[in-house]
């Protein structure tokens, strides 16, 4: 589903401030995978999620996602495939606009946004049953503007927003880092479920090692913009917390 | 009563600017400083195409696509050359002076003669009256055009890109696109204003642009005040608010003039008067 050939990214290329944030790197990930990224900051982890996603076009190398090269396409073409949720609650929502307007928003990633009407009363019923899953009593506010809800409320909603569409390939930059223990756990339990439901290819970027070890079925560790651990799901059910702290 | 009358009117036609003006500063928070040439430019292609005798309507397309093109331009020189929306605008606004000019073939025509719009209907006996409904009837099909079109998937789409542009690019939302449709829209309507004014002032003058920003500004900040203490979610309310920002913009200027104020002085005074709108809420915010 995923395919990375050689990817290396640099930064202010030439200048002092010369970053080598990916260096050469070779990704394989199979559809249904959903893989957990972990290293230091400043390992290239963000790095990548943004080549995948295209926000970041790589110096060198080819992306191959669902089997169609996108080297060069840029990120609003690319979420044809991608959803994402980003570290930020805000950066995946339009704080202003209602739950519903986000919602409707999501639900045409991956179509035109036409000069027609889309919000009739089965879509609200659609978005309606869809948050009343998560339990938050969020479902009887469609019309509040989505940044007068916490962080957490909003990433769970980012969550669903991301399957509103037809989505193949599931981006988590960090999702719950912003957010209290609680949250975090209503978010991550959601992502599961969703991932599970839809069969969704998945990257997740944490810190959270308990995070990293609990959901997933691969792991990878980076350090210096290269993969220097690649568990399978064997491997990683054996991995230790210990053991995985020394990585770093 | 007339000399009000007058000054509701001018709100009126001020409007489509004040919506305009709505859609870059609130909806994509782009400071869009083409208004002032985009502005004239409409007034300019309005006197020389009516002098000519174009019908009306046609008239009006004219204006309102010379007005587009502004826009576009503005947000082309934005988007591909990656300059400071502010900057942009002022290039294209600069560069409109001098097209603006050569449309007009000189500094100022005037429109005695000709048949404008608020002329065309005659419902009522006093002119004024025939006046304020066709600034009315334009005012409530537009606004009611552009609160539908907001309410579209475009249309939220076209909120988001100002509101999220990470949220936007990530949903298949090119932005940069949005932000040349958006700014379009916004000088079309700005252009649509020149059409009424020249025709409502009888006369298209070179320097009639000149500050108008500012008088928009103003009035979309006075909406934008009544929209929060109202506390307005639904559009149509919110583009019917920033109507009532322009009319009272005007009307507060009436009154000043009606005050003996010298007319030499009246940009001094818009100034003065947006610069307290903006200032006068912060000094109080702070306080608290």
């Amino acid at each position: 589903m995923i395919e990375l050939h050689h990817i290396t990214k640099t930064f202010n290329k030439g200048q002092v401030n010369e970053v080598l944030a990916l260096d050469a790197v070779d990704l394989q990930i199979g559809k249904g995978a959903f893989v957990v990224v972990v290293g230091s900051n400043g390992s290239g982890k963000t790095t990548l999620l943004n080549v995948i996603a295209g926000a970041v076009l790589p110096s060198e190398g080819q992306v191959v996602l669902h089997g169609q090269d996108v080297t060069t396409l840029p990120e609003y073409k690319r979420s044809r495939w991608v959803a994402r949720v980003f570290q930020n609650p805000l950066g995946g929502t339009a704080p202003e606009l209602s739950i519903l307007d986000n919602f409707r928003l999501a639900a045409l990633r991956t179509q035109r946004k036409r000069l027609v009407i889309g919000i009739d009363e089965k879509f609200k019923k659609h978005v309606k049953d869809q948050i009343a899953v998560l339990g938050l009593g969020l479902e009887d506010k469609l019309q509040q503007p989505i940044g007068t809800l916490s962080g957490g409320q909003r990433q769970s909603l980012t969550m669903l927003m991301s399957v509103m569409d037809h989505t193949d390939i599931l981006l988590l930059d960090e999702p719950t880092a912003a957010l209290d223990p609680k949250s975090a756990t209503v978010v991550m339990q959601t992502a599961e479920r969703l991932i599970a439901e839809y069969g969704l290819t998945t990257l997740l970027i944490t810190h959270n090692l308990q995070e990293s070890l609990r959901y997933g079925n691969r792991l990878i560790h980076m350090a210096g913009g290269k993969i220097t651990q690649d568990l399978d799901t064997e491997a990683k059910g054996r991995l230790g917390l210990k053991e995985m702290v020394e990585w770093f | 009563m007339l000399f009000y009358l007058t000054a509701l009117v001018l709100g009126l036609c001020l409007s489509a600017m004040g919506l305009g003006i709505f859609i870059t500063m609130k909806i994509f928070r782009i400071p869009d400083i083409t208004t002032d040439g985009s502005y004239t430019l409409g007034a300019a292609v309005t006197a020389v195409l009516l002098m000519q005798g174009w019908p009306l309507p046609a008239v009006a397309g004219v204006a309102m696509v010379a007005g587009a093109l502004a826009g576009v331009l503005t947000g082309l020189v934005h988007t591909r050359f990656k300059i400071d929306a502010l900057l942009a605008g002022i290039l294209v606004m600069t560069g409109l002076y001098s097209v603006n000019l050569s449309i007009l073939g000189r500094s100022n025509i005037p429109l005695i003669q000709v048949e404008t719009i608020f002329k065309a209907l005659a419902l009522f006996e006093k002119p004024i009256y025939n006046e304020l409904f066709v600034g009315l009837l334009f005012l409530v099909v537009l606004s009611g055009l552009l609160a539908y079109v907001l309410r579209t998937d475009f249309g939220i789409a076209m909120r988001a890109t100002g509101n999220s542009e990470s949220m936007t690019r990530a949903l298949g939302i090119n932005n940069d696109r949005m932000k040349i449709i958006g700014l379009a829209i916004a000088n079309t309507l700005t252009a649509l204003s020149g059409f009424l004014v020249a025709q409502y002032q009888n006369f298209t003058d070179i320097n009639m642009g000149i500050g108008i920003v500012l008088v928009g500004l103003g009035s979309v900040l006075i909406g934008d005040a009544l929209i929060k203490w109202i506390g307005v979610r639904n559009i149509w309310l919110q583009l019917a608010m920033v109507t009532a920002g322009c009319i009272l913009f005007q009307l507060v200027l009436a009154v000043a003039l009606s005050l003996g104020v010298n007319p030499n002085l009246l940009k001094l005074i818009t100034a003065v008067f947006v610069l307290a709108i903006v200032g006068i809420p912060r000094v109080f915010q702070k306080k608290e």
